[in-house]
């Protein structure tokens, strides 16, 4: 067995340790696994372009937007600030518990691109999020700020994953029952996604549970930069009720 | 029929507006950047048309526009611009006057995709389909995209241009970052010709101790987990990992449940994703998105979650496949 390309690993290590760019690395990465496997060059060529282009419906996400920025320009993010400051019984943890909740049952469903980081984690979900630790706390630091912009993010990728694996005719599901069957194994898809319930409710309730930590802990780190960088919208509304 | 081919088209369309309003604004490097992924949205089709007949001459100019995407991302001139017009009074007062119809376009692109993709066995008759049944599901979110960008429009009276150039600076914001969850997916196709995947599962099952269960659990677990953050993908790792550990030693030595296995192992490897900037689309994308400082701040969010899921799931697949 030629263990060589495994270098290309080794470079995709390295370059993300080193942080360069990531778009460099990757592409680094392969041309030295390629020719390390034995490739020629136009080979290699050819089988970069033609992976990349019959990849291309990972980009799709991108027609969200135009609608996405002509909405925030009208204002979406402060009204959707607006909207949960008014909610006095809808707490930060409560927000992210019931979205976190929502997104899974959504995705057992095989409703995965219903939700999402452009869709609407930026345009909704940070912002009500900074809203909701806001009523905590009125004052927040930037890093405070961005460690929950951060945790929305990670709300949405936990809610998608452990929700997406028990749905019977998502990919993952028929991926290892096309797997199994090619080496002689007939399966069920119901008997594979079932074996993933108990996974998805424990998900749920480590990361709830982390969600309500967190909320316990806003405000108690306050940092001296606040509003260093100033450029939001609620970062500003602030500074101007200081004056 | 609406192809999914169209709704690359419309991509493309985007990214050459991108490039255009760029080169207006003479940011030479980015035109360039979005003209080229445009040209690999237009002529993908082509690209795939001909290498499956045999001819690869397109597929090599797609891959050196690959190379040129790569090159003009790591020389650094891509800047990336702030998504704040800092018109906030502006902003503020749009806000007061259009109120909660601000969320209904918002709102327009799940609840479109979701009406769709529920009312599809109606509108897909078996004589005539409206949607392709290839990525069905990514046609109707396009169509759900340009009727929620038409109510966007219509809520906030601006034009198709002004649409367009919206987009445009979102995708500035984004920059590079756009690209790499295309280029990570290309890594690992080569990754897959190349044979790394065999060479890590080889090494992974001569490691272990293969007449310990416990060791063989943990192997195949840890095994997903690893190779899905070097991928970035817990698909591309579990044929690899399950066929070089799973299969062999798990049920074939050790008489373990197979749909568990799959199942529990597929899992694992969703916690490596959760740990890994090669999951570009899921933990730097976002960064991007949401415009923070550290590129890792979902990841760092999210990893004491996985790390516990991840022992759980070693955990259940110890008990549940050997019952």
């Amino acid at each position: 067995m030629n263990y060589w390309p495994l270098l290309g690993v080794a470079i995709v290590v390295a370059g993300f340790a080193w942080r360069l760019n990531p778009a460099l690395v990757v592409v680094v990465a392969g041309i030295a696994s390629g020719l390390l496997a034995g490739l020629s060059v136009p080979d290699l060529l050819a089988l970069l372009g033609r992976s990349f282009v019959s990849n291309r419906t990972l980009l799709v996400i991108v027609l969200t937007l135009p609608t996405i920025g002509l909405l925030e320009r009208a204002g979406l993010r402060e009204r959707a600030h607006a909207w949960i400051l008014g909610l006095r019984r809808l707490t930060f943890a409560r927000l992210l518990i019931a979205y976190l909740g929502l997104r899974q049952i959504v995705s057992m469903f095989g409703l995965t691109n219903v939700a999402g980081h452009a869709q609407t984690v930026r345009p909704l979900l940070a912002p009500m999020a900074e809203a909701a630790a806001e009523k905590i706390e009125p004052i927040l630091g930037d890093d405070e700020r961005e460690r929950i912009k951060a945790l929305a993010a990670a709300t949405d990728n936990v809610g998608l994953f452990f929700g997406e694996d028990v749905f019977i005719a998502f990919g993952a599901v028929l991926l290892i029952q096309a797997f199994f069957s090619q080496h002689g194994i007939e399966m069920d898809p119901r008997s594979i996604a079932i074996w993933a319930l108990p996974t998805a409710i424990a998900a749920f309730v480590i990361h709830a549970l982390r969600i309500a930590w967190f909320q316990h802990g806003i405000g108690k780190s306050r940092r001296s930069t606040i509003y260093s960088r100033d450029q939001g919208p609620i970062a500003q509304e602030k500074s101007d009720a200081a004056h | 029929m609406l192809r999914i081919e169209y709704v690359y088209w419309l991509c493309g369309a985007l990214f050459f507006a991108a490039g255009t309003f760029d080169l207006g604004s003479r940011r030479y490097a980015s035109a360039a950047f979005w003209m080229i992924l445009s040209a690999c949205f237009f002529g993908g089709d082509a690209i795939e048309a001909a290498a499956a007949a045999g001819n690869v001459l397109p597929a090599q100019f797609g891959g050196i526009a690959v190379v040129a995407l790569a090159l003009i991302a790591g020389s650094g001139v891509l800047k990336r611009r702030s998504t704040n017009d800092d018109d906030l009074p502006r902003r503020r007062a749009s806000a007061e006057r259009l109120g909660n119809r601000l969320f209904l376009p918002a709102l327009a692109i799940p609840l479109i995709t979701l009406l769709l993709i529920l009312s599809l066995p109606n509108i897909n008759a078996a004589d005539f389909k409206l949607f392709d049944t290839r990525q069905t599901t990514l046609v109707v979110l396009g169509v759900a995209c340009v009727l929620a960008a038409v109510a966007a429009m219509a809520l906030t009276r601006a034009t198709p241009l002004a649409a367009f150039r919206e987009g445009s600076r979102l995708l500035d914001a984004l920059s590079w970052a756009a690209l790499l969850p295309m280029l990570l997916a290309t890594l690992g196709a080569v990754f897959a010709k190349t044979g790394v995947g065999d060479a890590v599962a080889q090494i992974v099952s001569a490691a272990i101790p293969t007449q310990s269960r416990d060791a063989c659990v943990l192997a195949y677990g840890l095994g997903m987990a690893l190779f899905t953050i070097i991928m970035g993908n817990a698909f591309a790792a579990f044929p690899v990992i399950t066929a070089g550990v799973g299969l062999p030693l798990l049920i074939g030595e050790h008489h373990a449940h197979a749909a568990v296995v799959g199942a529990l192992g597929m899992l694992c490897g969703y916690c490596g994703t959760l740990l890994t900037p090669m999951a570009a689309n899921f933990n730097i994308v976002p960064v991007a998105l949401l415009e923070l400082r550290d590129p890792n701040a979902v990841i760092r969010a999210q990893w004491p979650t996985a790390v516990v899921l991840f022992a759980i799931n070693l955990l259940l697949l110890d008990w549940l496949a050997f019952r």
